[in-house]
C-alpha cells in the first residue's frame, strides 16, 4: 500500500514554492545594492541640481533655476578680479593629452605585449617583473626626479612632457593586459600565416593584430580615461594657462577655499564628466572583455 | 618536390634529442605519414619540414638544394593544421585566398583560383561566412583549400582528422587521397592513428623517442613489422602476443605455444649462439586465426567475449595466462564460457625477442625487405 501513495505525497512538494519565495534571494540582492549606492546616487544628484540653481538652501535643497553657472561655457569666467583662461582651451587641451598619451600607449603597449608574449630574449622574465615594479611605484615618489629630468629637457611646463612621463608609467600595465591576449591567439595561426607567405611583422599586423582588437579597444579606453582624469603630475609641471587642462582648471577653481563659487564648481564638474560618460556607453562592451581574461573565442 | 632529411637533430632543452639522428626520404609525388605515440617528435619533424623550427643539426634538402635556413614562406608548402588555424576575422574565401594575396597575385585572379579551390572540397556555397560559423568538417575542408591554392609543391598535414568524428574521418580521408592524387603533390601527413596512415599513405614512417623505427609501404609494415613496438602499434585489433619459448639446440630451432612445439625449418640467422634458450612473444594477426584444428599450430582457450561486429564477430578468448582475439563467421555459434580451439599457419606468426622486441622471423618470413627503405636500424 504504501508503496503506491508514496509518489502522490512527493508530487505536489515540487509545485509549492511560491513565486514570492524564488524571488527573495533577488530581492535582498537589489535591496542591498540599492542601499549602498544610494550615497552615490544622491551625491550625483546634487551635483546636478547645485549647478542649475542659484543656491542650495541649508545645503540641500535647491532655490532659482539659472544658467548663469554654466556661463563658463560661453564667456571667460571672472572672479574676484582675476580673469579664468577659457574651458575651451582646457578642454581641448584635455583631449590632446589623453588623445596622444593613449595613442603613444596603445603603439608601444602592443609591441611590448608582443615581445614579452612571443619572442625568447635572455632578460625576458626579468623586464616582466620589472615592469610590474615600475608600476608598483607612487608617481608622487618620482615627482622631484621627474622635475629635475623634465627641467634638463626643457620640457617643464609643456603637456609634451607630461605626456612622456605618463606614457612611461603607464606602460607596464598596458603591455601586462596586452600580452593576455597575445597569451591567448594559438602558435598555429602564426606559423599558419609564416608559411602563407608572410614574413614575422607581416603575421603580426595582418592576422595576430586584427585578432586581439578587443583588447587594443580594452586598453586604448584605459588609457584614455588615465588620461582623461589625470591631475598630479599635470599640476606639478604644468603651470601656464595656455596649458591648462580640465583637471587642473577644476583645481583653479577651489584653490582659495574663501571664494569657492560651489554652483560653478558644480557645473564644470558635470562637464567633465560627459564625455566620459558618452565614452562609457559607447565602449561599455569591449570594457567588459578585459575582466573575462582577454582573447575572443579564436 | 624530393624531401631528404640527413641526420637531422633537434634539441629544445639541452639534456635530450627530440629528434635523434633522423635519416628519411620522401620521393617526388609520394604520400608519407608519420606515426607514432604522442610525443615521439612527428610534429617537431614536420614543423622542421614547415621550416617553423630549425634543425639543432643535420642537414634538410629540397629537391637536393638545402634548406634549412629558408623561411617558411619561400619553401612554396601547403599545411593544414590540427586546429585548422582559419583566421578568425576573414571571410571564407578570404582566408582561402590569403596565400594567393601574399604573392601578390592581382585581385580578380586570386578570387577565381580560391573559389576554384573551394569548389574542388566541395564549399562553393560557404565562400562569405566567418569560420566560426561553419562546422568542424567544413573548417577543415577550408584549411585545406587554403593549402592547396597556391598550387604548393608539398602539403603538410598535421593531425587533419583528429577532431572529426568517425564518419567525417572516412570521407575527408578519402577526400585527401583524392587531391592528393590529383594534383600529384608530395604529401606528409603526422597522425597517431594508424588505420588513417595505413589507408592514405604510400609509405608510413613509425616513430618512437624521436627516432625511425620503420619506414616502409603499409603492407610491408603489417606483413613484416620490424619489432614488436611496429607489430603491436600496427593493425585493428592489435596483434595477439603469447609467451612463449625458443631453443636453439644443434642447428634446430623450436618453439612452445601452448604445449605445442613448433619446428622452425632450421633457419633462423638472427640467433647467434647454436645452443640457447630465449623468451620470445610469439604474435598472430587476429584475422590468422581459425577455428579448428587442422593448422600448423594449435591453441586451447575459454571464450571470454563476444563482440558481433556486423560482418563478423570478435571473439576474445583465454589461453594460459594470455588473452587473444580472433574473428569468427557471425553464423558460428561461439558462447562464453566454452572451450574453443584455435588454429593457425605457421607462416603467419611473427617472432619477437622479449628483451630487444627485435622480430626474430623478419630474415626468414620477410626475405627481401628493401634494406633501403628501412634507415637507422
Amino acid at each position: 500500500m504504501e508503496g503506491i501513495y508514496e509518489p502522490k505525497m512527493e508530487a505536489p512538494k515540487i509545485k509549492t514554492v511560491s513565486k514570492w519565495n524564488a524571488r527573495i534571494p533577488y530581492i535582498i540582492a537589489y535591496g542591498t545594492l540599492g542601499i549602498t549606492t544610494l550615497p552615490i546616487i544622491l551625491m550625483y544628484l546634487w551635483l546636478l541640481m547645485s549647478s542649475f540653481s542659484t543656491q542650495m538652501k541649508h545645503g540641500v535643497i535647491p532655490v532659482e533655476f539659472t544658467l548663469e553657472n554654466w556661463r563658463f561655457l560661453w564667456t571667460n569666467v571672472e572672479m574676484v578680479g582675476s580673469v579664468y583662461p577659457s574651458i575651451w582651451t582646457a578642454t581641448w587641451n584635455s583631449f590632446v593629452f589623453a588623445g596622444v598619451l593613449t595613442v603613444l600607449e596603445v603603439i608601444i603597449g602592443v609591441m611590448a605585449g608582443y615581445a614579452l608574449s612571443r619572442m625568447e630574449f635572455p632578460g625576458r622574465q626579468g623586464i616582466m617583473k620589472m615592469t610590474m615594479m615600475l608600476h608598483a611605484f607612487p608617481s608622487v615618489a618620482l615627482l622631484i626626479a621627474v622635475f629635475f629630468i623634465l627641467n634638463f629637457m626643457g620640457l617643464f611646463d609643456s603637456l609634451l612632457g607630461v605626456i612622456l612621463v605618463k606614457t612611461a608609467l603607464q606602460i607596464p600595465m598596458t603591455a601586462w593586459i596586452i600580452k593576455g591576449f597575445f597569451d591567448d591567439v594559438p602558435w598555429d595561426l602564426e606559423w599558419a600565416g609564416l608559411i602563407d607567405g608572410c614574413n614575422r611583422f607581416k603575421v603580426w599586423y595582418t592576422i595576430v593584430i586584427p585578432i586581439i582588437k578587443p583588447g587594443i579597444a580594452a586598453v586604448s579606453i584605459f588609457s584614455f580615461l588615465a588620461g582623461w582624469s589625470e591631475f598630479l603630475l599635470l599640476y606639478t609641471f604644468v603651470l601656464s594657462d595656455d596649458n591648462i587642462t580640465l583637471s587642473t582648471y577644476l583645481q583653479k577653481l577651489i584653490s582659495d577655499p574663501n571664494l569657492v563659487n560651489y554652483g560653478l564648481l558644480s557645473a564644470v564638474s558635470l562637464f567633465y564628466m560627459i564625455p566620459v560618460l558618452i565614452f562609457f556607453i559607447f565602449t561599455q562592451k569591449s570594457l567588459m572583455q578585459v575582466s573575462a581574461g582577454g582573447g575572443k573565442g579564436v | 618536390m624530393k624531401i631528404e632529411l640527413k641526420n637531422i637533430c633537434k634539441t629544445f632543452n639541452k639534456q635530450s634529442n627530440t629528434i635523434n639522428n633522423l635519416d628519411m626520404t620522401i620521393n617526388d609525388g609520394e604520400f608519407v605519414a608519420l606515426v607514432g605515440p604522442s610525443g615521439c617528435g612527428k610534429s617537431t619533424t614536420m614543423l622542421m619540414i614547415a621550416g617553423i623550427y630549425k634543425p639543432t643539426s643535420g642537414n634538410l634538402y629540397f629537391d637536393g638544394q638545402l634548406v634549412n635556413d629558408l623561411e617558411p614562406k619561400d619553401r612554396n608548402i601547403g599545411m593544414v593544421f590540427q586546429s585548422y588555424a582559419l583566421y578568425p576575422h576573414m571571410t571564407v574565401l578570404d582566408n582561402i585566398a590569403f596565400p594567393l594575396k601574399q604573392q601578390k597575385v592581382p585581385k580578380e585572379e586570386r578570387y577565381e583560383r580560391a573559389k576554384n579551390a573551394a569548389d574542388m572540397v566541395h564549399l562553393g556555397h560557404l565562400l562569405d561566412r566567418k569560420p566560426s560559423q561553419l562546422s568542424g568538417g567544413q573548417q577543415q575542408r577550408v584549411a585545406l583549400a587554403r593549402a592547396i591554392v597556391k598550387k604548393p609543391k608539398v602539403l603538410l598535414l598535421d593531425e587533419p582528422m583528429s577532431n572529426l568524428d568517425a564518419r567525417l574521418k572516412i570521407e575527408m580521408r578519402e577526400e585527401i587521397s583524392r587531391i592528393q592524387k590529383e594534383l600529384g603533390i608530395t604529401a606528409i601527413m603526422v597522425t597517431h592513428d594508424q588505420e588513417e596512415a595505413m589507408t592514405t599513405a604510400d609509405r608510413v614512417a613509425i616513430m618512437k623517442e624521436g627516432e625511425l623505427i620503420q619506414y616502409s609501404s603499409p603492407m610491408e609494415l603489417y606483413n613484416r613489422p620490424k619489432n614488436y613496438f611496429v607489430a603491436q602499434f600496427i593493425g585493428n585489433p592489435p596483434m595477439n602476443f603469447l609467451k612463449s619459448q625458443l631453443a636453439v639446440k644443434d642447428g634446430k630451432c623450436q618453439f612452445y605455444i601452448n604445449d605445442t612445439t613448433v619446428d622452425l625449418n632450421n633457419h633462423l640467422p638472427k640467433i647467434k649462439s647454436h645452443n640457447s634458450i630465449k623468451d620470445i612473444y610469439a604474435g598472430i594477426r587476429p584475422y590468422d586465426l581459425k577455428l579448428g584444428q587442422k593448422g600448423d599450430i594449435t591453441l586451447d582457450g575459454v571464450v571470454s567475449l563476444v563482440e558481433p561486429t556486423g560482418h563478423s564477430k570478435m571473439v576474445n578468448v583465454k589461453v594460459g595466462d594470455d588473452r587473444i582475439r580472433f574473428f569468427a563467421d557471425p553464423l558460428q555459434k561461439i558462447e562464453r564460457g566454452s572451450k574453443i580451439t584455435l588454429t593457425a599457419s605457421i607462416s603467419s606468426i611473427h617472432l619477437f625477442d622479449c628483451e630487444s622486441g627485435e622480430n626474430l622471423t623478419a630474415e626468414t618470413i620477410g626475405e627481401g625487405q628493401d634494406n633501403k627503405l628501412v634507415i637507422n636500424s
